[in-house]
């Protein structure tokens, strides 16, 4: 009962048949018999077979430990995403106007948490345990989505992280469906799935407040303004400055540059936004006949280095709000482990008697 | 007040405060698979307040929907018990809080559940089996808790000892209603007296309780939920969201 009801057809960008794709690619290849001669001694040519052969690598296969490495970060910054990015929604579920969208709301939130656990279970297939990565997060030591440090500040945030922020995570995740990775691209055929309803759901919020009165039609358009650049900014620097992408490409965790993403999200917002009514704050941004491709103006990658260091408006209050829930629950944590390590003792009395 | 719109509006009251309690669990829980357990109790609690509200809306017939309901009125014309209005306090109180509650609405949904009021039976046969959820996970924490470390004993002693009193204004006797209140007593202090020996929490003894809710009469903390939760809404009226 949360939501569905969205009239209308998807919005345009057939991200979801994709999904489907990578799903079918995933189980044909995990039905395949893989090199007749397995491994061998010559484990780093095997991974590299594999990984060419668009086969998936399982975590007890061997892996370069840069690979591994890589992953882990990438895997785990994920996670910490979808768990530092339920507070600026989370925010609103108290004020949420109508019941109904109290309720979505409430259930997108829940489902963050959940992406979070599938991806700390994902990143622990690799020989790191979920308190390691949490430490990290809280430690500062391990960063999260730069976008998750703009605060919310009205009703029409939340449709606009919806419409726009799971967008563009849904244009960057798409492709890790087809990861090498088997744990990932299982995970992330999940998140896809949940998150394109999402993204549905905002952009049905902002619909109706764009349809709605002035006063809400200003608001969407104001959410807009400013989640436009922290949204574009989400798929990182530009390639020339990209530290990690050729590798990543090359071990088919990436299989696109940020630059080429960016330019499909925009591609594919700029006929929705015309749907919804509502302006694409950039004055430069026209459609580039020779390209097949609209031109538009590039976010500023200064404030976007300076959020990602820390300095962004909400870092300092999201971590804090991150390290306090943790501090509070310390307490119930070692509560749960003392009680389950009386009962295991308890059994273990049982049957000795 | 009285009668069926009365009481569909009190159990709908309950429910929608639960929900509001719960959810500002949200981001805050102890631990991550705590955080997706409370929003799901949140989620369950509200769905039970929109199904209660849109239909005690449809009973009194002067055209208010679940939203008009629970926006647009006073903190003074709400019907919800105080248990649910008190603030989230520690986790030990808020697992005393859902102790306490769902011990309640169990068998109070369960006899709904058989009453001759179709809707209200319907709303009560779907709300039980989540009563049901919602009490396991109360009592597996208050056991874990009360039978934890030291520290979390003192935490589960005291979160019942300030919630205990508030049970009382659950069991008044309302004779009038589909479910008389007062015959689902036992059951309760049956249900919550085992579970309270097993993690070795002694049951309160005493005289005080407080009561007013269901005449909406409230605490101090109501007024400030009721703000917060309205404010977007009064701030637009009319308007669809």
């Amino acid at each position: 009962m949360y939501g569905n009801d969205f009239p209308g057809e998807d919005p345009p960008g057939g991200l979801l048949g994709e999904v489907e794709a990578a799903e079918a690619a995933l189980r044909a290849a995990a039905q395949q018999d893989r090199d007749a001669a397995g491994p061998g001694t010559d484990l780093a040519a095997y991974f590299a077979q594999v990984v060419d052969a668009d086969q998936k690598i399982e975590p007890r296969d061997w892996m370069p430990e840069a690979y591994r490495r890589t992953l882990i970060r990438q895997i785990a910054q994920h996670a910490h995403s979808e768990i530092i990015g339920m507070q600026p929604e989370g925010n609103w579920i108290s004020r949420a106007p109508s019941l109904k969208r109290k309720a979505i709301l409430l259930a997108k939130v829940q489902d963050e948490a959940g992406h979070g656990l599938y991806l700390y279970a994902a990143a622990e297939t690799l020989g790191i345990s979920r308190d390691e990565l949490v430490d990290l997060l809280l430690d500062g030591r391990q960063k999260y989505s730069s976008i998750f440090n703009y605060p919310t500040l009205s009703w029409a945030d939340v449709g606009a992280i919806g419409w726009l922020v799971d967008g563009a995570a849904i244009v960057n995740q798409v492709p890790l469906c087809r990861c090498s990775y088997g744990p990932y691209a299982r995970a992330m055929i999940r998140v896809c799935k949940e998150e394109s309803f999402h993204q549905r759901q905002g952009y049905e919020i902002l619909h109706v407040l764009a349809h709605g009165t002035p006063a809400q039609r200003a608001m969407a358009q104001d959410a807009v303004d400013r989640w436009w650049y922290p949204s574009l900014a989400m798929f990182g620097p530009p390639d020339g400055d990209s530290t990690h992408s050729a590798q990543s490409m090359a071990w088919k965790i990436k299989r696109f540059s940020n630059d080429e993403l960016r330019q499909r999200f925009v591609d594919m917002c700029v006929g929705q936004a015309e749907v919804l009514g509502l302006a694409i704050p950039d004055p430069g941004l026209r459609w580039n006949d020779e390209r097949q491709a609209y031109d538009f103006t590039q976010p500023d990658y200064a404030e976007l280095m300076r959020v990602i260091s820390g300095d962004g408006p909400c870092n300092r209050e999201r971590i804090a709000h991150r390290r306090r829930a943790h501090a509070e629950g310390a307490w119930v944590r070692e509560a749960a482990a003392a009680y389950a390590a009386k009962q295991r003792n308890k059994k273990k009395e049982m049957v000795a008697a | 007040m009285n009668g069926p719109f009365a009481f569909t509006l009190a159990l709908g009251d309950d429910a929608l405060i639960a929900a509001q309690r719960l959810a500002e669990w949200t981001t805050r829980a102890p631990e991550m698979e705590e955080d997706i357990a409370l929003a799901n109790i949140a989620l369950d609690q509200l769905g039970a307040a929109r199904l209660l509200l849109s239909y005690a809306g449809e009973l009194e017939g002067a055209g208010r929907d679940e939203d008009a309901l629970a926006y647009l009125r006073e903190d003074r014309e709400f019907r919800n018990c105080l248990l649910v209005e008190l603030p989230n306090g520690d986790f030990a109180v808020t697992m005393a809080k859902l102790l306490v509650l769902s011990a309640y609405q169990l068998p109070l949904y369960t006899a709904l559940a058989g009453c001759p009021d179709e809707r209200l039976a319907a709303i009560g046969a779907k709300a039980r089996k989540e009563s049901a959820y919602h009490l396991d996970h109360a009592t597996l924490w208050v056991k874990r808790l009360g039978d934890g470390t030291e520290e979390s004993h003192r935490r589960m002693q005291s979160g019942i000892d300030q919630v205990w009193p508030y049970a009382h204004e659950l069991f008044a006797a309302r004779p009038d209603t589909p479910v008389d209140p007062a015959t689902l007593r036992a059951e309760f202090d049956a249900a919550v007296g085992a579970v309270l020996a097993e993690a070795t929490i002694a049951v309160p003894d005493s005289g005080w309780a407080p009561a007013g809710g269901r005449d909406g009469v409230h605490t101090e903390h109501l007024s400030y939920l009721l703000a917060e939760m309205q404010v977007l809404h009064r701030a637009h009226p009319g308007a669809h969201w």
